[in-house]
This record gives structure tokens, sequence and C-alpha cells, in this order.
């Protein structure tokens, strides 16, 4: 059995939840402190699946001064940010860029593709 | 040059009030913009989650931004980038300069306001300390970081826990910086609960409510700050130092709107805001001046923006067409009760009001299942339960035409906050 203690995220409120679990085993999620039904469903998403949707800049290799920003096209599960986060500093790309390229498919593994955020001339 | 309606600014205001102001059937719209491209500081919140009220979906700034621009061009409305306004007259004249035209006048019939906003400085935080290098806003970080690509430093305590300041906490720690922690001189944070958990949580990075930075060391660079925490009356309490080592300091203090040249001309301005007052339709004291977006009052949601300078492209159109009713002298106040801070508007002109009359305005403290009350006189026209109403977010009231003419003589809508 493990305790989280989670802020939800789903108004202002931010309500104080606290998760009751044993890993692997969905039936054993025990939820107390919310007050919706959105904090229940957050709650156990996070002890779950946590996802989140990364956004950063990749270098622009034909331009001085200039970096272009990127999103993950989907969320990814929150244990591969930081993988994700090393790997938007090799790559590059050239200008023009055009919101929705692909800069990098399956980004780390995730079947997720990254993709330009920013049209640059 | 002439021009229907020139507006000063084209970020996410500017755009939405161009492409609303030609959709109403005024063609001759021109935006002046001092940057090089227009889409304003959108350009550098690279993160995601605008535009779910707008287009449904989590979008990027720049991505929202480009939405926007499009339905621009589709219009071929004319766009002066790195064009500066310098002033403009009580009889709209706008004095502008570039470097391909000079100096510049333009007529304008009339004049959308849409300038936004800019960060709280040092200079008017009186943080105490040394003045060496390694001291950005928050907005300029995240310039630096996410346009040029340059890392404004590596060890970093960020002052003031607005959104702005949370973002770059998360985004300074993706870069490979090392956020030692964010100190909030008030006892909440002024920023989304979603950023907090999403953006400080997930990297384990320190959130300290009623703290401040009472030392700031280092004689060429940042070599640390010293935080402590406040009493009620926001004084620092001895005993309570903590000396942190770092090479930055950022703050995220506040926006201010950017109001030089509505003063210039003559506009009236709101003492709480910083920005015009503006009436039912978005006119400020100056006849087809109008005003929306962060440069009227600062927004949550970008969102609300584009609605907000929409209306204020409409209500611009519609003066220049000739289909608005001359500004009668009766006026309605909109005042504010309990625990609200402001309003927009700050009055209505009953011969002027639509169908229905949207007031937006925020709260001054955080109340849990407060009642949002509405007042024609003395009498409670509108009443709304919610479970929470906090600084942070904007709120609105949304009047029906009708019951604010039911009675004639009222001269005062009253928003106020009730708690049991």
């Amino acid at each position: 059995m493990q305790t989280r203690n989670l802020t939800c995220i789903g108004c202002p409120m931010g309500c104080a939840l606290t998760v009751e679990y044993t890993p692997g085993d969905k039936d054993s999620i025990k939820v107390t402190g919310y007050t919706c039904q959105r904090g229940l469903k957050y709650a156990i998403d996070e002890v779950t699946n946590p996802t989140r949707t990364v956004t950063g800049t990749i270098r622009v290799s034909n331009r001085k001064n200039l970096v272009v920003s990127v999103k993950t096209k989907d969320p990814i599960p929150k244990d591969k940010i930081d993988a994700v986060a090393e790997k938007l500093k090799e790559i590059s790309v050239k200008a023009p860029t055009k919101i929705g390229d692909v800069a990098l498919s399956n980004i780390e593994n995730t079947g997720v593709d990254l993709v330009i955020t920013k049209n640059i001339d | 040059m002439k021009t229907k309606i020139a507006i000063i600014g084209g970020g996410p205001a500017g755009l939405a009030a161009a492409i609303e102001a030609y959709d109403k059937g005024v063609k001759d719209v021109v935006i002046l913009e001092r940057d090089s491209l227009l889409g304003g500081i959108l350009n550098q919140c690279i993160h995601n989650g605008f535009g779910l009220h707008t287009f449904k979906e989590e979008l990027t700034g720049p991505e929202y931004a480009q939405r926007f621009i499009d339905k621009v061009k589709e219009r071929n409305i004319q766009c002066l980038l790195e064009t500066i306004v310098i002033d403009i007259s009580d009889k709209k004249v706008i004095t502008a300069m570039s470097k391909e035209r000079g100096i510049f006048t333009i007529e304008a019939e009339a004049i959308v306001l849409a300038m936004g906003c800019r960060e709280r400085p040092r200079g008017a935080l009186n943080t105490p300390g040394y003045r060496p290098a390694g001291i950005y806003s928050a907005g300029t970080a995240q310039r630096y970081v996410n346009i040029e690509g340059k890392m404004p430093g590596h060890k970093v305590v960020i002052l003031g826990s607005g959104d702005i300041g949370l973002i770059m906490a998360r985004r300074m720690t993706l870069e490979g910086a090392k956020v030692e922690a964010v100190a909030e001189l008030m006892p909440y944070s002024g920023g989304l609960k979603r950023n907090i958990v999403q953006c400080l949580d997930d990297f384990g990075i320190p959130l300290k409510l009623s703290t401040t930075v009472i030392d700031i060391d280092g004689k060429d660079r940042v070599t640390s700050v010293t935080l402590a925490k406040v009493d009620e009356k926001m004084q620092p309490i001895p005993g309570t130092e903590e000396k942190i080592e770092c090479d930055t300091l950022l703050l995220s203090c506040g926006l201010l709107p950017e109001n030089e040249l509505s003063s210039q001309m003559g506009v009236d301005l709101s003492p709480v805001t910083g920005g015009a007052k503006v009436d039912e339709s978005l006119e400020t004291s100056i006849d087809g001046v109008f005003a929306c977006g962060n440069v009227l009052h600062v927004h949550d949601l970008v969102d609300y923006v584009s609605k907000e300078a929409s209306e204020a492209g409409r209500h611009a159109a519609e003066y220049v067409l000739g289909n608005k009713t001359k500004r009668s002298e009766e006026v309605v106040n909109i005042s504010t009760g309990n625990g609200v801070r402001y309003t927009v508007p700050v009055c209505v002109r009953k011969d002027r009001l639509e169908d229905l009359l949207t007031i937006r305005f925020r709260v001054g403290n955080v109340y849990k299942n407060p009642e949002i009350c509405v007042y024609l006189g003395d009498k409670c026209i509108q009443r709304r339960k919610k479970q929470i109403c906090a600084p942070g977010e904007m709120e609105q009231v949304i009047l029906k035409k009708a019951d604010i003419l039911a009675d004639d003589g009222a001269k005062e809508i009253k928003i106020a906050i009730e708690t049991n």
C-alpha cells in the first residue's frame, strides 16, 4: 500500500487529494478529499498513467540567435519528460518552418511525434 | 495618411479587434505594431494551454497567435510593423515612427487601444541589496530562452508566483538550470493551480508562501539572495532569514497595463487597474477611442482577451459606420461592493445597452463558497453561488438589458461578494 498527496488541477479550489493504492492494482485505489468527479478522475490518472504535453525549443541551424518552439503532439508519460527535454538539445531544423511540421517522429519511443509550433520565414 | 480605424498594438487584442472591425464592414483598418512580427507576447509563450475556450483545444502561444494572424492576412488588413506610436492627440491624430517612413501621422476616425501590459520591474519593488547582473523579469528571461535560445543563468531563485514565474521555473529546469525556490509575498499564489502542480510540484521546486527577498548579494553577478518570512503586515520576521546561493533572480511580481499613450491623450484611467475607464461599449472617456485586452485590465486567459477585443472592434466599427447612439450624459455607474477590486466597464448608458451586458471583475482575496451578488439600486437582481473566487482568476457576470431597464430611476449597479 502506498499513499500519495496530490493537489487537484481541475479548478482554482485545488482540493487536497489523498490516494491510497497498491501499484499495479487498479481496484485497490482509494481517493479521499475530492469534491467533484473531476478530482476523482484526476487522482486515478495521476497514480495509474500520469501524462504531460512537453513544450520546448530546438535550434534553427541556418539562423543565428534563433530557436523554434516545439511540442509533443500528444501528452507523453510523465517519466519521459526528462529524456524528451534532453533530446531537444540534440536536434535542429532548418528555416523556414511551419506549424505542424514533424521535427522528430516517435520521440524517445513514446509513439508521439515532436511537432513545430511556430512559423519562421 | 488617413484611416477609418487605427489599432495600436498587434498582439492578441489588436488582432481580434481588427478582424471583427473588418467583418462588421469597415475595410479600412490599420494595425500599428512596434515589433517585427504580429502576435505580441504570445510568440514567447511556447507552453500549451491557450485556446481551450476559443478553439476547444490546447494550443501553444505561437499557434494561438497564428490562427488570428492568418485571419488578418486573409482579409488583407494593413499592418505597419516595426512602427512605434509615440503620440496620440485627443483629436485622434496618431504620430508614429518607423525606419522606412520616419515620423509620420495618421488621422483616424476611431482608435482601438491594444498595447498590452508590461512587467513590474525591480525598481518598482524596492528590493534591497546590490544591483549586479543576473536579475531579470521573468518575461525577459522567457524571451532569451524561448526566442533567442540563450540561458540567463543556471542557479535560479524566482520572486513572485504569478503564472509567468511558474512557467519559467519549469522552462529553466527543462533547459538544465536548478531552480532553488519560488518565493511569494502573499499567503497564496496568484498563479493557476495547474501551473503550481505541473511547473513546481512535478519538478520538486519548493513554493515558499509569505516569503520575500530581503537581500541580494554579488558585485558583478548575483551570488546569493536572502529570503525571509513576512508577517500579516508583510514585514520580514527576524530569525527566518534563509540565504540561497544562486546566479540569477527572476521577478514575476505582477503586470501593469501600458497606458502612457492613453494618459498623454487625456483618457481617464482607473487607479485600480491602471487601464482606461470604459463604458458598456468599451469606449473610453474620449469619443471614438476604445480599449481592450491587457491594456484595459490584466486578463488571466488570452481567450478572454480575444473575446473582449472582438467586442471593442465591433463597437469601433459601429461608431465609424454611424450606427452607434451618441453618448448621453445619463449613466448608470457600476460600483464595487465587498470583495470586488474593480469592474470593466465602470458605467453603462441605458440607451446603448445591448441584450446582454458582460461585466468583468476581479476579487481581492480568496473566498470559499461565496455568492456573487448584483444589486440595481437596493434590489438584488442576480445571485450566483461559486465554489471559490480567487484574485488570480477573472470573474464575470452577465446581465440582461431588461433587468437593468426594469428600474427607471436606478443610478447604480453594484457587484459584491457575500459569504455566510
